[in-house]
């Protein structure tokens, strides 16, 4: 098995000066994917924010321990060159700045013209690098592009949130193509050097990527641990509302 | 064309003009400036100028080492020409006192597209006149590469007047780089400038015009243009170095069927700069078409952004896009976007936004992994960067690097 390459422990996190996350722990080793599930406003969006640093997700117990390292303190730039990545579901529109710039920026000049001429073409944005970021593109260019971006940055640790969502049948199957690139999924585990944390509402994302550990958040919480199939099927039988008669 | 009035009544005119203030920006003391300077002597080979003069010119888009990719140079120091010559076929570069001289005919179009009685400014480029150029692209031909004009400031408190006149003949196609700078980077200057523009039935001109003054330098330039039937005008105008003071509103005037003008002005205020720029499009004639584009940002001196769009004609369509950065707490930007119709079935728009960069933006790239600065950087490169259509790749790509070689003054 591989190491322990992620480890969250008694994690609270404040929004605004309200706390939205009470002592998560969660640890996750190379080549693993997992899941979360809860429902709208559980902190599942706040648990991905915190980890990637952004500032208005303030840490005030509790520690991040990547790769060894302990990166309570380091700011989101520092994390993301350090292996940590994000797929954004909402990503901003940055005018006049080109995918080709951004895709760039993420390749940290390795390659360069090639590659980037690759990535697009794999996720089917081949006429896309010279358009403006998110300008205008529909839910699954979106997909794909955050996808682009995150292949070029070749993270150790994507943060995924809500892969499946806005996105058509025909795209969905294309980014669960993607993901498994990105996540390595075509290696043997202990040959891979990525893992995935993934947020997901329907669940459909399962069945184009393999996933070992679901975890359901309830109130800033993680209330359950378990194979993320079996997890999926209580709630698609009964909802969020066993899970917390489970709690209880 | 409008009857050509006598001499006698322009110089009239100009003379009761001369204390009329423009009803935009500083109202300039012209009574601070010396109106002459020595004569320059006249360089057959613009190569052998002094350096800094062609390095303070090389910064604002005139070549003058190699010139190969020059259709015609035109350069003048203070108030005198000192060089002017032609490279391709089909393309007349000369000063305009020369070209007074040389034809008759260029009276009908003096003071046609802009008026002499303006303002002060006007007035004193008539009563004061000193030269300028004169471009022309006879019928039919099409320059390839650029034509270049330089207009340098070289004397202390000198007051430069300036009068130009481009023509596009018929189905011509001229494209122009005028480069604006001062010997100094500290002595006061003023430059008074007027250009009047003449572009004939299914003619094209592109004029992209840069501006490196000093932080002691007034500029008013008064410009205009008449675009004829199918004819197309777009005007780039850059100013990312100091200035202390500016203020111009051109006015493009569609008089032919489908003729088309676009504007892209880039704009930098620095401390102590104060900038008053628009563009205005009048569209005349029906089908006419136009696009104006402003991005400024302040990095703490004072931008006024205009724009007027004024439709008479069925069918025309116009558009007014103008962008406000403030990257320092003691910038204004203030954006008076402007639209005129007057009948029924005619489309204009705008939009206007001036605020800080987004937080949100600086983040997205910084989970990239790109430091705060560097995703700061890259969202004022965005900013500054307009894809202007119809611009030969050539000029875009040397207005990219013209742009570019200012921005890391603003990090």
């Amino acid at each position: 098995m591989g190491e322990v390459a992620l480890s969250i422990e008694q994690l609270t996190v404040e929004v605004e000066g309200r706390e939205i996350l009470h002592d998560i722990n969660l640890g996750m080793k190379l080549g693993e994917t997992h899941v979360l599930f809860g429902p709208n406003g559980s902190g599942k969006t706040t648990l991905l924010m915190a980890i990637m640093g952004f500032p208005k997700y303030r840490i005030t117990k509790g520690k991040i321990i990547f790769k060894g390292q302990d990166i309570t303190m380091l700011l989101l730039d520092e994390r993301a060159r350090l292996g940590i990545g994000m797929s954004f579901q909402r990503p901003p529109v940055v005018r006049g700045v080109k995918m080709r710039d951004i895709v760039a920026a993420c390749l940290r000049g390795e390659g360069q013209e090639e590659r980037i001429r690759q990535l697009a073409e794999k996720t089917n944005l081949a006429d896309f690098l010279d358009r403006e970021i998110n300008y205008g593109f529909s839910g699954g260019e979106i997909k794909r592009s955050e996808l682009m971006q995150l292949l070029a940055q070749k993270p150790t640790l994507t943060l995924i949130d809500e892969p499946e969502s806005g996105v058509d049948l025909v795209n969905i199957v294309l980014i669960g193509e993607l993901l498994n690139s990105l996540l390595e999924k075509d290696c043997p585990i202990p040959e891979r050097k990525c893992m995935g944390l993934i947020i997901t509402h329907t669940g459909h994302i399962l069945d184009y990527v393999n996933a070992r550990t679901g975890y359901v958040m309830l109130d800033g919480r993680i209330v359950c641990e378990g194979d993320p199939h079996e997890i999926l099927k209580t709630i698609k039988a009964k909802g969020y509302v066993e899970c917390v008669k489970c709690v209880k | 064309m409008r009857q050509v009035e006598s001499p006698k009544t322009t110089e009239e005119k100009a003379k009761v003009a001369s204390a009329k203030p423009a009803p935009f920006g500083e109202d300039i003391d012209l009574g601070i400036y010396v109106s002459s300077a020595k004569e320059q002597p006249y360089q057959t080979d613009p190569s052998k100028l002094p350096a800094k003069a062609k390095e303070r010119m090389l910064e604002a888009g005139v070549i003058l080492d190699d010139p190969g990719q020059r259709a015609g140079t035109f350069i003048q120091m203070d108030n005198a020409p000192v060089h002017s010559s032609v490279r391709q076929e089909g393309v007349e570069v000369m000063a305009v006192s020369q070209a007074l001289e040389k034809y008759d005919w260029l009276s009908d179009y003096w003071w046609q597209a802009v008026a002499v009685d303006t303002d002060k400014y006007t007035a004193s480029v008539e009563l004061n006149q000193h030269n300028g150029y004169f471009i022309r692209a006879l019928p039919g031909y099409k320059t390839i590469y650029p034509v270049q004009a330089c207009l340098y400031l070289a004397k202390a408190r000198l007051a430069q007047n300036v009068h130009n006149i481009i023509i596009a003949e018929e189905n011509s196609e001229l494209h122009i780089i005028t480069g604006c700078t001062t010997a100094s980077n500290e002595e006061a200057g003023l430059h008074l400038g007027v250009s009047e523009f003449y572009i004939k039935k299914g003619a094209k001109v592109t004029f992209t015009m840069i501006h490196n003054w000093n932080p002691e330098v007034a500029v008013r330039p008064r410009t205009a243009a008449i675009i004829e039937e199918n004819g197309l005008f777009l005007s780039n105008y850059v100013l990312m170095k100091p200035v202390r003071s500016i203020q111009m509103y051109p006015t493009a005037r569609c008089v032919g069927e489908n003729a088309v003008v676009r504007f892209n002005s880039i704009l930098v205020a620095g401390p102590g700069s104060s900038l008053d720029v628009g563009s205005r499009v009048i569209l005349n004639a029906k089908g006419a078409k136009t696009e104006i584009i402003s991005r400024a940002i302040t990095t703490g001196g004072s931008i006024v952004a205009r724009g007027y769009v004024e439709g008479n004609a069925p069918d025309v369509k116009g558009h007014l896009e103008c962008r406000g950065l403030i990257l320092h707490k003691e910038g204004i930007i203030h954006a008076i976007p402007e639209l005129k119709g007057t009948l029924a079935g005619i489309d204009l728009s705008h939009e206007a936004a001036v605020g800080k960069i987004a937080e949100e933006e600086v983040e997205y790239l910084m989970a990239r992994g790109l430091t705060r600065t560097e995703a700061t950087a890259t969202i004022v490169r965005g900013f500054l960067r307009v894809d202007i259509e119809g611009l030969p790749p050539l000029l875009g790509a040397e207005l990219q690097r013209a742009i570019e070689a200012s921005e890391k003054d603003l990090m």
